[in-house]
């Protein structure tokens, strides 16, 4: 898709577009021009071999990567032009509207459940202590993990350090929730949890663009796939599109390998 | 000396000698200890900053700190300021080389400790919002706290030792006290290893303190 397809495609309703995202780290070109958009709603899987650029494609969402060209855009006349260096508060209104799950979930050690999720709200936005707390709770106790407000990170399974960490997510209230790769370094047991408070979250509406392995999920759940590979955009569709008739061989091959491994 | 006459003299400069610990060592070490870690954290950060000038000037302040003898440097501000005009009294100039030493030191100290904070932490911070000071205030420092007790610990066990050298800049801590009382009744042997006793036992009192700040901080990484 060129372009200018995609920049047609950028309608009102779009709450993220990125267009002609280039990157590189020193001569290993990452991105090599990356267009989506995601509208209000709408769940975008980004699925694509190691290596091939996602978790960058993630990252200059929210300047955690500052890309070397492309345009970022969001609601409320945020544009980012990547081909200047891009302002500050630029950025940090990104981060403002962004929450991001990470593969290793980075909570902080130092802090209890319950304070690792309060910090942005109270630290950051300005909510009082009180209120952040019945949120929280109220979160917690929605991914079942509300008998573990007071317990330090290293006292959670896998799987629900990565639940702790989705809640702190939300309770930023971001308009946007991105997702890297939030069950890859789980046990196999522990992933399904995950995946269902992941799925939870697109059913009531949330807006968001999860990386993943999980065919299963993408399924079930995206509104678009992007398969990508060597820092482009191989091919974009449905769930049903890129399942069931994918037109490129690059597709095809590596939905063979993840979906077949020993053949 | 009949033993008797020793332990008189052993108790009867017992006194003296931790009154000597007590206004002199251990206020001279804590002030220079407290001063000296908040410059400590000026230092690691500008060593830290991105803009070469920045980390350059704390890199050379880092070298001539741990590349000169601590003696020379209380000497130059002592004996060696007053010749171009400025001339500081003595516990303020034990207090100031003291500092610069200690911050030299504990510089490298909290960079590394800084440095040892995983990545993804600074990430986790600024996706919710973080600035950098915020992140490093709220996030990074906490866990880099942990990490720095004993290094740091050992900094400020070495300082109270030290302490001892600004005997010769005229402070009355309790090395100086030690000397006159030697001076005077001319047991050396005696009083000398009186002084080292009580030093011993400070570093104890200390080295027991770090081991309670350890399992304090220890409350939240696995055993
Ligand atoms: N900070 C970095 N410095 C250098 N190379 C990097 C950095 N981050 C990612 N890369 C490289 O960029 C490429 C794409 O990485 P990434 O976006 O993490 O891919 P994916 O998430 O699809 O596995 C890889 O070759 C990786 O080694
Ligand atoms: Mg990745």
């Amino acid at each position: 898709m060129s372009p200018t397809d995609s920049a047609r495609q950028a309608d009102a309703d779009a709450l993220l577009t990125v267009t002609g995202l280039h990157k590189a780290f020193g001569a290993n070109e990452v991105l090599r021009g990356i267009d989506l958009s995601v509208r209000r709603g709408e769940v975008l899987v980004l699925i694509g071999p190691s290596g091939s650029g996602k978790t960058t494609v993630l990252r200059s969402i929210n300047g955690l990567e500052i890309p070397d060209a492309g345009i970022v855009t969001a609601p409320d006349g945020i544009r980012i032009d990547y081909s200047a260096k891009p302002a500050k508060k630029d950025i940090l209104a990104m981060r403002d509207r962004t929450a991001m799950v990470f593969q290793h979930n980075n909570l902080f050690p130092h802090m209890t459940v319950l304070e690792n999720i309060i910090e942005g709200p109270v630290q950051v936005k300005g909510v009082s202590k009180a209120v952040a707390t019945a949120e929280a709770v109220a979160l917690l106790d929605r991914v079942g993990l509300a008998e573990k407000r007071d317990v330090y990170p290293f006292q959670l399974s896998g799987g629900q350090a990565q639940r702790v960490g989705i809640v702190r997510a939300l309770a930023l209230k971001p308009q946007l929730l991105l997702f890297d790769e939030p069950t890859s370094a789980l046990d196999p047991e522990l992933v399904g949890e995950v995946l269902a408070v992941m799925k939870e979250l697109a059913d009531e509406g949330w807006t968001m663009v999860v990386v993943t392995h999980e065919i299963s999920f993408a399924r079930g759940v995206a509104d678009e796939i992007l398969f990508m590979d060597g820092g482009v955009i191989v091919e974009r569709g449905t769930p049903k599109e890129i399942f069931t008739a994918p037109k490129q061989e690059r597709t095809k091959q590596f939905l063979h390998r993840i979906l077949s491994p020993l053949d | 000396m009949v033993p008797d006459a020793a332990w008189q003299l052993f108790w009867s400069s017992l006194w003296p000698l931790v009154s000597g610990a007590i206004t002199g060592t251990i206020p001279l070490a804590l002030i220079s200890f407290a001063l000296g870690l908040v410059l400590a954290l000026f230092v690691a950060l500008m060593r830290l900053s991105r803009n070469r000038v920045v980390s350059g000037i704390a890199r050379g302040y880092i070298s001539v700190i741990r590349g000169t003898p601590l003696l020379v440097q209380l000497f130059i501000i002592f004996y060696g300021l007053p010749s171009i005009g400025l001339t500081i009294d003595p516990w303020p100039s034990a207090i100031i080389a003291f500092s610069l030493n200690v911050g030299g030191y504990a510089a490298e100290v909290i960079r590394a400790a800084i440095l040892s904070v995983h990545k993804g932490q600074w990430e986790a911070a600024y996706t919710i919002g973080m600035s950098r000071a915020r992140a490093l205030r709220r996030i990074i420092l906490p866990q880099a706290a942990r990490v720095s007790v004993p290094p740091l610990s050992n900094t400020f066990i070495s300082l109270v030792k030290d302490t001892s050298l600004a005997s010769v800049i005229l402070v009355t801590e309790m090395f100086r006290v030690a000397q006159r009382i030697a001076a005077f009744s001319q047991e050396f042997m005696l009083i000398y290893i009186e002084a080292a006793l009580i030093y011993w036992v400070i570093c104890l009192a200390l080295s027991s303190g770090q081991s309670a700040l350890e399992k304090r901080l220890d409350r939240y990484v696995a055993h």
